[in-house]
């Protein structure tokens, strides 16, 4: 099947042609950062986790997402989604490539990565989640590859199927709540000591991770003769809504208790979040963007009128993928170290290098879910 | 400041007199502020304790005094990269504002605003960092130091997040470069990896005292043995109000400050 991903128009060669590029230019400066250390970036002693690993933790959502269609589809038998549980799935599978591959490009030792498993500690959250991320992608490999050959076929989805389908569904809430713990089960650092963190992380999960489906989907209608149908995409998006307006509660929630308790350990952080702390307020601006995104996709979302229009629910989807974006992909990592257990407040900034790596393994994901859906699309239009 | 006669009799062995010389050699020495091991090639026991501790006194520091951090990172081949982002330091002097927040207040006293306070690792009983580190890199020994493997340590720095002290650097690029003076007797490390205080495991193992506590004049730093009710740092501790750095999070630190 896969040879399908080889053939197609001009407009597809030169796509996968950029992103091979793209991946190929993350790949010289990761040589790059091998050779000088992780000193490239512009990660420092008090702000030690950056762009690689809110990258990893955002990325871990939209794997998870994959729920939000296999769940409605398996479960309760809504049919809508049979046409694109399979794309929910492949979606999964690049995205925990992507969370491995910015796990790994992060470690300073990465020629000792197999210490994690020739020393296991059940103790450190870490190792568990390098359990259960490689557990989620063999899953979703292995069940939408087979069910997807099945289609081939015309026939039903071998019997073996079902079960391990029905066991993704626990196991994408593992991958998010075991990535929430990476940060909620650590002592000292006030902006993440919280148990909302995981109920959070799953809530932007199910916004992200759709929406962005809802943009492929929309796109394919254009692009190829796939059509998901109005009644999938439509269910999808009050999915984005409800998943959203709770994430924008969650954060709320957060806001009251901080802002009324008043524990400086707490506040101080969250202040440098939305408003900045002594004049350092880059990640503050973003923040109002992010704020502003959020609010305007939720009414676009939950108006019918704007949902049930093509235009402007892609462009909520849009605002509410990079809202997630900047809240997980920037916000939350960064926060966290600011200001630092010895109340320093160390501004971080990615360098171009390190932009350079990150775009790459954005483009090397994007290449995987294209190879997949290509798969996918040629299947469907010989069918 | 040094052991306890105590702690050196029971290190020695009481039978064996000749043994005790070269314990006895370094407490001279740490007397009169001299490195131990200029003391002599003379075979020393190793020092041992239930739990070692460090308690740092307070309002001694000359202004500019930087012996203590200098004796340890020249000890410990501690680059001196110059940069704050890529620093690496294994002990600090940092003002009582940013190590006590929670106690520092404005109508302190100047003197006491302008202290310099050294931090270190606070070799805590229940360590945050070791809880995380995903290969056992990090770990507790039973008489307490927490140590680094640095040949398993994988870079991923979770124990940098884990540590509610800022107590660990990360080496971003290569530290040899920038050791002014290699000490042989003590490994450089590469880059990649995350590193912070041993407490001198490695002088102890050869009966000297750590070195920061070696090189304050002020005998600001004592050192000793916890879980001994007669050993100097618990004299001292059993003579008023020590406090530690954010005792309320459980992880036990054996840092104890008097100011």
């Amino acid at each position: 099947m896969l040879e399908k991903a080889l053939k197609g128009s001009v407009g597809y060669g030169i796509w996968v042609a950029v992103l091979l590029l793209l991946t190929a230019n993350g790949l010289f400066f990761y040589l790059k950062q091998l050779d000088y250390g992780l000193g490239i970036t512009g990660l420092s002693r008090d702000v030690s986790w950056g762009l690689y690993i809110a990258q990893f933790t955002f990325l871990v959502g939209v794997a998870a997402s994959a729920v939000m269609l296999v769940l409605p589809y398996y479960l309760h038998d809504y049919k809508a989604f049979g046409k694109i549980t399979i794309l929910g799935e492949f979606l999964a599978v690049a995205a925990v490539i992507m969370c491995v591959t910015f796990v790994f490009i992060d470690l300073g030792r990465p020629d000792r990565v197999a210490n994690i498993l020739l020393y296991p500690s059940p103790g450190s959250v870490l190792f568990w989640d390098v359990i259960v991320l490689n557990g989620y992608l063999l899953i979703n490999i292995v069940t939408g590859w087979t069910v997807l050959e099945s289609d081939k076929k015309g026939v039903p989805p071998p019997a073996w199927v079902k079960p391990l389908i029905i066991l993704s569904i626990p196991w994408a809430i593992s991958i998010h709540t075991v990535t929430a713990f990476i940060y909620a089960g650590l002592p000292g650092r006030g902006f993440w000591l919280t148990a909302i963190m995981a109920p959070r992380f799953l809530a932007s999960a199910f916004a992200s991770g759709p929406a962005l489906l809802i943009l492929i989907c929309l796109l394919l209608k254009r692009l190829t003769r796939f059509d998901a149908g109005e009644k999938a995409v439509q269910t999808l998006a009050t999915i984005v809504a409800y998943a959203l307006a709770t994430s924008i509660f969650f954060v709320l929630v957060e806001l009251f208790t901080v802002y009324y308790s008043q524990v400086p350990g707490h506040m101080h952080h969250m202040t440098y979040l939305f408003a900045g702390l002594e004049g350092h307020t880059g990640i503050a601006r973003w923040m109002a963007l992010a704020a502003l995104l959020a609010f305007a996709a939720l009414a676009l979302l939950i108006i019918p009128r704007t949902r049930k229009n093509e235009p402007l629910l892609a462009l909520a989807c849009a605002g509410v993928f990079l809202a997630l974006w900047i809240e997980k992909g920037l916000g939350l990592v960064v926060t966290g170290f600011v200001p630092s257990p010895l109340e320093r407040i160390a501004d971080y900034t990615p360098t171009l290098p390190e932009a350079a790596i990150t775009i790459g393994i954005w483009a090397l994901g994007l290449l995987i879910v294209t190879l997949l859906y290509k798969v996918f699309v040629s299947l469907r239009q010989e069918l | 400041m040094a052991p306890t006669r105590r702690e050196f009799l029971k290190i020695a062995g009481v039978s064996a007199a000749g043994l005790l010389l070269p314990p006895l050699a370094v407490h001279a020495a740490a007397q009169t502020g001299k490195p131990a091991t200029e003391v002599g090639p003379a075979q020393r026991r190793a020092f041992t304790a239930k739990r070692w501790a460090m308690a740092a006194v307070g309002g001694q520091c000359p202004a500019g005094c930087r012996d203590c951090i200098d004796a340890c990172h020249s000890t410990h081949n501690v680059p001196a990269i110059g940069n704050p982002k890529d620093d690496v330091h294994w002990i600090g002097l940092e003002r009582i504002e940013r190590v006590f927040p929670a106690e520092a207040h404005p109508r302190l006293p100047e003197s006491l605003k302008r202290l310099p306070v050294p931090v270190l690792c606070n070799h805590c009983e229940n360590p945050p960092c070791v809880r995380v580190c995903p290969t056992k890199a990090t770990f507790k020994r039973a008489d307490g130091i927490v140590m680094m493997d640095y040949h398993r340590c994988i870079g991923c720095r979770f124990c940098m997040a884990a540590c509610p002290y800022g107590a660990r650097s990360m080496n971003y690029r290569d530290p040899r470069p920038f050791i002014r003076k290699p000490n042989p007797e003590f490994p450089t490390r590469t880059k990649g990896v995350v590193e912070k205080c041993n407490f001198c495991e490695e002088r102890l193992a050869r009966g000297v005292l750590p070195a920061c506590v070696l090189a304050c004049k002020e005998k600001a730093l004592v050192f000793g043995d916890l879980e001994d009710p007669r050993s100097d740092i618990r004299t001292l501790l059993g003579k008023g109000l020590s406090i530690r750095r954010r005792p309320e999070l459980g992880t036990g630190p054996q840092i104890y400050y008097l100011l």
